[in-house]
């Protein structure tokens, strides 16, 4: 195979912190190639190198075979060039063929634009992946997914050699990634080469021919994607063996704390029961579109349901809002924690206190010591590593942020926990500390419905599975007794 | 088709500006006749060529204060200039212009360098304009102005004898009104700069990746409120005949409402030139209404506070009826 892109020995700096240390990467013609690596360990450095946006303070740079000696910011782009960003840069107020030709018709620098060739622009560009969209809808109103396309549309206008794409699948349902891992596909038949950045190991597995792995802003090497494991990747990546340990159920009471009756809401889920015992973690699979957020959000009291009752403690409970869940004692850490869950630009402390101001107050004042109290045990209890009570939850990583939102709703001393997808987007390590407190709050009773759509996450940590698909649950399950595989098996039968 | 007409924000205000020259028409026939069409466009042009403005800023994503002080300033400074070294009508305009895209940059420049909010800038801009021009002028009037501004103001088309002996018939006004409106659909539709107005308001950070110049639009976009607000003053000055220095001054609000009203966003990326026009010809239609109805005109601001309470109601209704109505998940049997 013939070289595209070569990169030797980079180093990269920002203000004394180094970002990338002697980092090595190839990537050649027509070729799918997995990069990985935890969070801050160089990726998104390496990929603005490539694209030409930062300059790298030492190293060689080849392009098919040649040195060049300079990476000025654009030249990449007159070499083909084309990264699509995780929030895809899309114009939602924009319609779909105006997204798509935006850059071509930048790239002309004639002041008036002319609506046709905006039209023929990204009708031409459709029909290099075979799709169809409606040109005339505003980006916005499109799904996800078809979002995802119109983006790659738009970087397949310029003449493409070359195609970033920084997780392109994190939001996407399952039907779009297989469909997005097709045109990938698609597009290296034509040699365009394409390096794929992802959390999703399988994915990378699927689609990559070469994998390069990055730890702590250095390469760690390139291998061949046959000759890697899942768990032998995951190794390279954290320099640490992870030993993945089965929960054991032996704490389980048989007092039963939540129960769910028929419930049901018209466009969300039909029909759902099923209950909850004390200390118990039970995990509810299902892809996003199947209802599972939807669920959780009206066990919450967000969006109540239609119809259905729920029982708490034997009692039947009537919870219209979040106010009447959270008096219930049901807490609710929600899948996107940075819109629903935290207020970024505030104090960890003030999140950590923000469900219980009113318990800790005294006629409406709350003395500092005692909210700093208060802060500092949970900051203790879950090992949230911070610097300081009062510094900005912004300031967090991925998987200390995801800590505090827990914080926030174990200060309310709930009896029911809901997370819905606590470890999405965050590092394998900062992932395996939060299964473990999971656990450990089981242990001391509380009872935790665990929603994800990963399946190790699930059989690694539940003591039940609840299998939910196009708003119904398809299945129950008893995680003792199934394997993943036979999950996985299950759940592509929808 | 008709549905998709019918969600537009125009539809509505179109229908609201139907429904309400039939109502006033029936109590008060001398409405549709054409001295009153005439009269109330032309009170309304500077009202008018300011909305135009106002709807870029609205697109780019902010909300622009400081455009009536600009005119007040440009409106007085050019009286005072063409008194001082004289000149005719077009070197008012031109005069205009040039002071008022020079104050509509100083706007755009520290909205960008310094990344301020657009409504925090141009609130300090408005106090410093309008407040440097009570201290340079101590705010006195000037009622003797030169007369060329009058005939100007006077130009009638197909003038028209009234009944009580004046004439009546179409001003000029209403057709720089106009000019605007076109030149503003010009540039947003037609022009890769207006393209870029909408980027900008629609997705930032994504204009600058893709290489829009967001200086160079947003300089735009305020070079081009000052250089309206200018023409404006001028226009007033034309109209009124007279320089107050605090007439124009107030106003803005009215302009942001009738613009919002015509069906632009807020919050960015959203608005049309022929929304705005209606937005202000419904305003322009209420206050004329009104006085025809003998209706104290204190009523109009009521009113007026009214139709936005219920336009946001409406759009905010509609809103939520999508959100319940929006498929999450498709459920199987």
């Amino acid at each position: 195979m013939q070289e595209f892109l070569r990169l030797k020995s980079i180093y990269k700096s920002f203000e004394g912190v180094r970002a990338l240390k002697d980092v090595d990467f190839t990537i050649n013609k027509g070729e799918i190639h997995g990069l990985v690596g935890e969070n801050g360990s160089g990726k998104s450095t390496l990929i603005k190198i490539i694209s030409g946006f930062l300059q790298p303070d030492s190293g060689k740079i080849y392009f098919e075979g040649k040195e060049v000696s300079h990476l000025a910011a654009g030249e990449t782009t007159s070499w083909g060039v084309q990264v699509i960003y995780q929030d895809l840069s899309l114009f939602p107020n924009l319609t779909v063929a105006e997204n798509i030709a935006y850059n071509e018709m930048l790239e002309k620098r004639r002041p008036f634009i002319d609506w046709k060739e905006i039209e023929h622009i990204a009708k031409t560009a459709m029909k290099k992946i075979k799709v169809d969209i409606d040109l005339a809808k505003l980006t916005e109103e499109l799904p996800i997914g078809t979002q995802q396309l119109v983006a790659i549309c738009r970087a397949l206008t310029s003449d493409i050699r070359l195609l970033i794409l920084d997780e392109p699948t994190a939001s996407l349902t399952k039907k779009d990634i297989n469909n997005l891992l097709g045109v990938m596909r698609d597009l290296q038949s034509k040699g365009i080469s394409i390096l794929f950045v992802s959390h999703k190991l399988n994915e990378i597995f699927d689609v990559a021919e070469n994998i390069t792995i990055l730890r702590d802003g250095s390469t760690v090497g390139t291998f061949p994607s046959k000759s890697l494991t899942n768990d032998s990747l995951v190794e390279l990546m954290t320099g640490k063996a992870l030993t993945q340990v089965r929960h054991s159920q032996a704490q389980i009471s048989s007092r039963i704390t939540l129960e769910v009756r028929n419930f049901s809401k018209r466009y969300n889920f039909k029909d759902v029961s099923f209950n909850l015992k004390e200390g118990e973690i039970l995990g509810i699979i299902g892809l996003i579109g199947s209802g599972r957020t939807e669920l959780a959000c009206a066990i919450y009291g967000i969006s109540p349901p239609d119809s259905g009752e729920l029982v708490v403690n034997g009692k039947p409970a009537r919870i219209r809002s979040v106010q009447d869940a959270i008096a219930a004692g049901i807490a609710y850490v929600p899948e996107n924690r940075l819109v629903e869950g935290l207020m970024q630009k505030q104090s960890v402390m003030d999140n950590l206190n923000a469900a219980i101001m009113k318990s800790l107050s005294h006629a409406g004042y709350i003395p500092y010591p005692k909210r700093l109290n208060q802060a500092s045990l949970w900051i203790n209890d879950l090992n949230i590593k911070v610097s300081h009570p009062m510094v900005p939850v912004q300031t967090l990583s991925g998987g200390n942020q995801q800590k505090v939102v827990l914080g926030k709703c174990l200060a309310t001393r709930p009896k029911v926990l809901i997370l819905d997808s606590p470890t999405v987007g965050i590092d394998i390590m900062a992932k395996a500390s939060i299964h473990e407190m999971i656990r450990s709050l089981a242990d001391e009773g509380i009872s935790v419905i665990l929603i994800s759509d990963e399946i190790p996450e699930i059989t690694n940590n539940c003591d039940r599975i609840l299998l939910m698909h196009a708003g119904k649950i398809r299945a129950e399950l008893d995680a003792a007794k199934i394997q993943p595989s036979d999950l996985e098996r299950m759940m592509s039968q929808f | 088709m008709f549905r998709k007409i019918l969600r537009q924000n125009e539809a509505y205000v179109f229908l609201l500006i139907l429904a309400l020259s039939i109502v006033i028409g029936m109590r008060n026939p001398s409405f549709f006749s054409f001295e009153n069409i005439t009269g109330f466009l032309k009170s309304y042009s500077m009202i008018g060529i300011m909305s135009v403005g106002t709807l870029f800023v609205l697109i780019l994503g902010g909300t622009d204060v400081s455009f009536t002080a600009i005119a007040q300033v440009v409106e007085y400074a050019v009286v005072v200039l063409i008194m001082k070294f004289g000149g005719n009508i077009f070197v008012a305009f031109f005069e205009a212009a040039i002071l008022g895209i020079v104050l509509g940059l100083i706007n755009g420049l520290v909205i960008h360098k310094f990344r301020v909010p657009i409504i925090i800038v141009t609130i300090a801009t408005f106090n410093i304009y309008f407040g440097m021009l009570y201290v340079i002028t101590k705010g006195k009037l000037i009622n003797n102005i030169p007369q060329m501004f009058k005939d100007f103001g006077n130009i009638l088309l197909f003038p028209q004898k009234s009944a009580i002996g004046g004439t009546y018939g179409l001003s000029l006004m209403p057709l720089i009104w106009l000019a605007a409106l076109i030149l503003g659909w010009i540039i947003l539709r037609k022009t890769m700069i207006g393209r870029g107005i909408f980027a900008v308001g629609g997705n930032e950070i994504a204009a600058e990746r893709i290489g829009i110049d967001t200086f160079a639009i947003k300089l735009f976009v305020f070079g081009f409120v000052g250089f309206l607000a200018g023409i404006a003053g001028v226009v007033h000055v034309a109209i009124v005949q007279s320089v107050v220095p605090n007439i124009i001054v107030g106003k803005e609000l009215e302009v942001i409402a009738a613009v919002v009203i015509g069906g632009a966003s807020i919050f960015g990326g959203r608005g049309t030139i022929f929304g705005t026009f209606l937005g202000v010809l419904l305003f322009a239609m209420l206050n004329n209404g009104l006085t025809l109805l003998r209706i104290s005109s204190y009523w109009y601001s009521v009113t007026i506070g009214a139709i936005i309470l219920i336009a946001i109601t409406v759009s905010a209704y509609q809103r939520l009826q999508r959100a319940k109505t929006n498929v999450k998940v498709q459920i199987q049997e």
